[in-house]
């Protein structure tokens, strides 16, 4: 079904990932040679999680006919302008974030974070985005989270859904620190670094076995955040899942009740049912809708089995290809759910969307042409955390 | 409701339970400092036998990574699903129901913040008459 | 909330079937009568080689009494599940089971790095089953215990067992090496569906060589057990995409403890993006829910407990009451009792399905 009002927030799209070469001008002196020098510019960084080519990757109505799929005029004239947005979060999966080097994957993240401030929220006001951080080290994604933060125009922090640890341990720990600290929203995204096999059997031969597995990463990195006691040691913290689907939850909230119950000393501090921990803290984008799309009455049934309205947050997952036309909300929501999922949800997430002014950009920061080169690298790379 | 002689107060020592049978049901008797309580031998989850579990204190946190074990000998832990339950009360630890508004590092006081569990195990009133443990079922 | 007294236990209106107990030994020697002897010296020398830091513990420790229910350790100071006159009493004739499926657990077959040993083990597992357990007591049946990482010897142990009605299933563990789907175990499913046996895939405590998530390692056992429901989906989902469905459409698939509310969910969601991904996998023909209706049943424990009882008669009705079957998991803490496995009422037709004929009907009880 269409969307029934104008003004919706749409929290998860993604645009175009630049290229190497397009982040040389928002690198410094250092890094620009090592990206040059190593030919690391001629290559795309595009997450295994993601083959552009592939049926999912884009709607075929939302392809171009020669760039990747994604870019600014596609956003505005296929989501922007028909739904009658009023804020789109980008969240901008680029493969830095899959590299081993810690510093390069952090030099290369500030670039990306600058481009995007650059190429797509200095040119278009309607949109928002995430901070890419390099999850490979914590202090180095706080640095960044630090850096960015007073762009207001950036709600979130980006993680990928399968790294090499579960979020919840205390190594990530300086990550939520910073996030909670400037009123940013931890989002963790469907996708992998492919540090260890996607499944405990092993690696699946197909990708659509891994995408479909998604859910099953979903489900174990918010029992390890609940387990381990981020919510409760961050207590201002919020967390959105990103096209992860959420059809899976009511299994979790009772499964993870059920043990909890049983086993709670071990974890003493998890001092509520993990369910009330979740419907309070965490919130999930709408698409992909995991249920049978000619039988509503099961989505509603399910949503009746989560027991909360205040879950869901409107997602198009643009240009992922979810749904046809402009019918972007599934059948079987009644009016109330979707006035909440598509504006009150995520103002309530994501506080900065109610930011009276558009957005302050960082002090000292020009409009119009990048800026010259500048010694981060060089701090990145000197400086102990 | 009737007054039953169910043991010598000297044959419930403390961090042991014994179960007696009293009109034809399994009750359990616990000696916490001195104080006697009676607990059914039945788990209102899931039906075992309740007072086969073990007798524990209670862990409460400060938050991750900390562990405060206080009231010792006051919890009982079903010997299946391990659900604890407060010897005095019989209430069941820990629920969501009735803390929508509890906050999150709580320090749990002994005895005043506890989380009321979703079942209560049926308890009843023991009182001692020279050396015997009398209860009201 | 009072609560009413225990039923008596010689009231049991309904016998039952329980597909999943867990039988075990006083001592591995007692193993040895059915390990030739040079794999007998070779336990003792060198013991189980599983892929984990600690020998012979798990490193993620259960919470009370070891994982196993407080009330089941024998008086002898044997490992509960070891003792038959306890299993017996306890459980077998206190709940009226008229059959009991035994799965043996154990550093057997399934995860054994040493794949000759392996079917060495698997094979004195499989006679021990027997000897110790169906043949003095009729009520119990065994599975077939296979070293699956060496699918040409867990085919000739199949095919060893097949005709012996003593043994009505087989059963590989998920926490293998490649996920179960992978070609490498096709000719387990050969075998299996040959000799027309069930393949149980029961979770297991020992890794095949991968962290117990697809995320990492997890800290807490809290989440160790999920993972296990976790774990299950992505069988599931393995043994759909690969197109082992496809390829032995007699095979019939048991999910053991690994939960059951999860799969309407995992089924919704692997059609919808099987829809569009189609290209990808041109062997999988019909809709991923088609092939887990036709080939997959599921075991009951640990059942889940939502908040309101009704949500879970939502579940069964959509996995569909003809493929759930009861099981207890005895002796292990989260165990299920057969009086109290739902809280909401079901109707006499469900009850005997569920906690009897389902599983006749597919082992072909009498």
């Amino acid at each position: 079904m269409k969307l029934p009002i104008a003004g919706a927030i749409d929290c998860d799209l993604h645009p175009a990932p630049p290229g190497a070469r397009a982040l040389l001008p928002y690198l410094d002196a250092f890094w620009r040679d090592q990206i040059t020098n190593r030919h690391i510019e001629r290559m795309p960084f595009t997450l295994m999680s993601y083959p552009p080519g592939s049926p999912f990757a884009a709607r075929p109505d939302w392809r171009p006919a020669s760039e990747p799929p994604g870019d600014l005029d596609g956003i505005r004239r296929h989501v922007l302008d028909p739904f009658a947005l009023r804020y789109a979060i980008c969240n901008v999966l680029h493969g830095a974030i899959a590299l081993f080097n810690e510093d390069m994957s952090a030099a290369l993240c500030s670039a990306v974070n600058d481009w995007t401030a650059h190429e797509l929220l200095d040119p278009e006001p309607r949109l928002r985005a995430a901070i890419l951080v390099p999850p490979q080290n914590a202090e180095l994604a706080a640095r960044e989270i630090e850096r960015v933060a007073p762009d207001r125009r950036f709600v979130q922090v980006l993680l990928l859904a399968m790294g090499e640890t579960p979020l919840g341990r205390r190594v990530h720990w300086p990550i939520y620190a910073a996030a909670e600290k400037h009123g940013l929203a931890v989002a963790i995204h469907a996708g992998s670094t492919y540090r260890v096999a996607p499944t405990y059997a092993g690696w699946p031969s197909h990708r659509v076995e891994d995408y479909v597995a998604q859910s099953t990463a979903f489900e174990t990195q918010l029992l390890s955040l609940v387990a381990e006691g981020v919510l409760q040691r961050f207590p201002g913290l919020k967390v959105v899942m990103s096209e992860g689907g959420f059809t899976w939850l009511p299994n979790w909230f009772w499964r993870a009740g059920k043990t909890w119950r049983g086993v709670r000393p071990e974890v003493p501090w998890v001092d509520r049912a993990p369910a009330e921990i979740v419907r309070d803290r965490v919130r999930f984008t709408l698409q992909p809708v995991d249920a049978p799309a000619g039988d509503p009455a099961v989505l509603r049934r399910t949503l009746e089995h989560i027991g909360s309205d205040r879950l869901l947050l409107f997602s198009t997952d643009y240009p992922h290809w979810h749904f046809e036309g402009e019918d972007a909300l599934p059948e079987g929501l009644g009016g109330d759910t979707i006035r909440r999922m598509l504006v009150d949800n995520p103002l309530e997430t994501y506080p900065r969307l109610g930011d009276p002014a558009p957005g302050r950009r960082r002090a000292g920061a020009s409009r119009g042409a990048p800026k010259p080169a500048r010694k981060r690298g060089t701090v990145a790379r000197k400086e102990a955390p | 409701m009737s007054r039953r002689v169910v043991a010598r107060a000297s044959e419930v020592e403390p961090g042991k339970c014994r179960i007696v049978t009293v009109l034809g049901r399994e009750v359990g008797l616990f000696n916490i400092g001195g104080e006697y309580f009676a607990l059914s031998n039945r788990c209102p989850h899931k039906g075992a036998e309740l007072c086969r579990g073990m007798i524990v204190g209670l862990v409460g946190s400060d938050g991750p990574g900390s562990y405060n074990l206080s009231r010792p000998g006051e919890f009982l832990r079903c010997p299946w699903h391990g659900w604890e339950f407060d010897i005095r009360t019989g209430q069941s630890w820990c629920d969501p129901k009735s803390v929508k508004a509890r906050q999150f590092a709580v320090k749990v006081e002994p005895g005043t913040e506890l989380m009321k569990g979703p079942y209560v195990a049926e308890t009843f009133p023991v009182s001692i008459e020279e050396d015997y443990l009398v209860i009201d079922i | 909330m009072n609560v009413a007294l225990r039923e008596p236990k010689a009231v049991q209106r309904l016998t039952i079937v329980d597909c999943d107990i867990h039988p075990t030994w006083r001592t591995p020697a007692e193993l040895y009568p059915f390990l030739p002897q040079r794999w007998r010296e070779h336990m003792a020398a060198w013991g189980p080689f599983v892929r984990q830091g600690l020998a012979g513990q798990l490193p993620f420790p259960r919470m009370m009494a070891g994982g196993m229910r407080v009330d089941s350790f024998p008086q002898d100071g044997s490992p509960p599940g070891a003792d038959l006159e306890l299993m017996r009493r306890q459980h077998l004739d206190a709940n009226g089971v008229e059959a009991g499926l035994l799965i043996a657990l154990s550093r057997g077959g399934l995860e054994e790095r040493n794949l000759d040993f392996a079917a060495a083990l698997s094979s004195a597992i499989n006679d021990w089953q027997l000897e110790r357990w169906v043949r003095p007591e009729p009520r119990l049946r065994a599975a077939i215990v296979v070293p699956q990482e060496h699918p040409e010897h867990a085919v000739a142990e199949i095919e060893r067992r097949a005709a012996d009605p003593a043994f009505v299933q087989v059963m590989i563990s998920p926490r293998s090496s490649d996920p179960l789907g992978h070609r490498r175990y096709w000719p387990i499913y050969a075998a299996a569906e040959r000799c027309n046996k069930p393949v149980a895939i029961h979770v297991a405590g020992f890794s095949g060589g991968h962290a117990s998530t697809g995320t990492g390692w997890p800290t807490y056992y809290i989440q160790e057990h999920f993972a296990q429901a976790s774990g299950m989906q992505n069988t599931i989902m393995s043994l759909v995409f690969e197109g082992v469905f496809e390829r032995f459409p007699g095979l019939r698939v048991v999910a053991i403890e690994g939960g059951l509310a999860w799969a309407p969910a995992l089924c919704w969601r692997m059609d919808k993006h099987w829809e569009r991904m189609r290209s990808e996998v041109p062997h999988v023909l019909r809709p991923p829910s088609e092939y887990v209706r036709e080939h997959v049943w599921f075991t009951t424990q640990p059942v889940e407990e939502p908040d309101n009882p009704e949500h879970m008669a939502d579940i069964l009705g959509w996995i569909g009451w003809d493929r759930i079957m009861f099981s207890t998991d005895y002796p292990h803490w989260d165990y299920d009792d057969p009086r109290q496995a739902f809280k909401f009422p079901l109707t006499g037709e469900r009850r005997a399905r569920v906690f009897r004929d389902n599983a006749k009907a597919l082992y072909g009880l009498p």
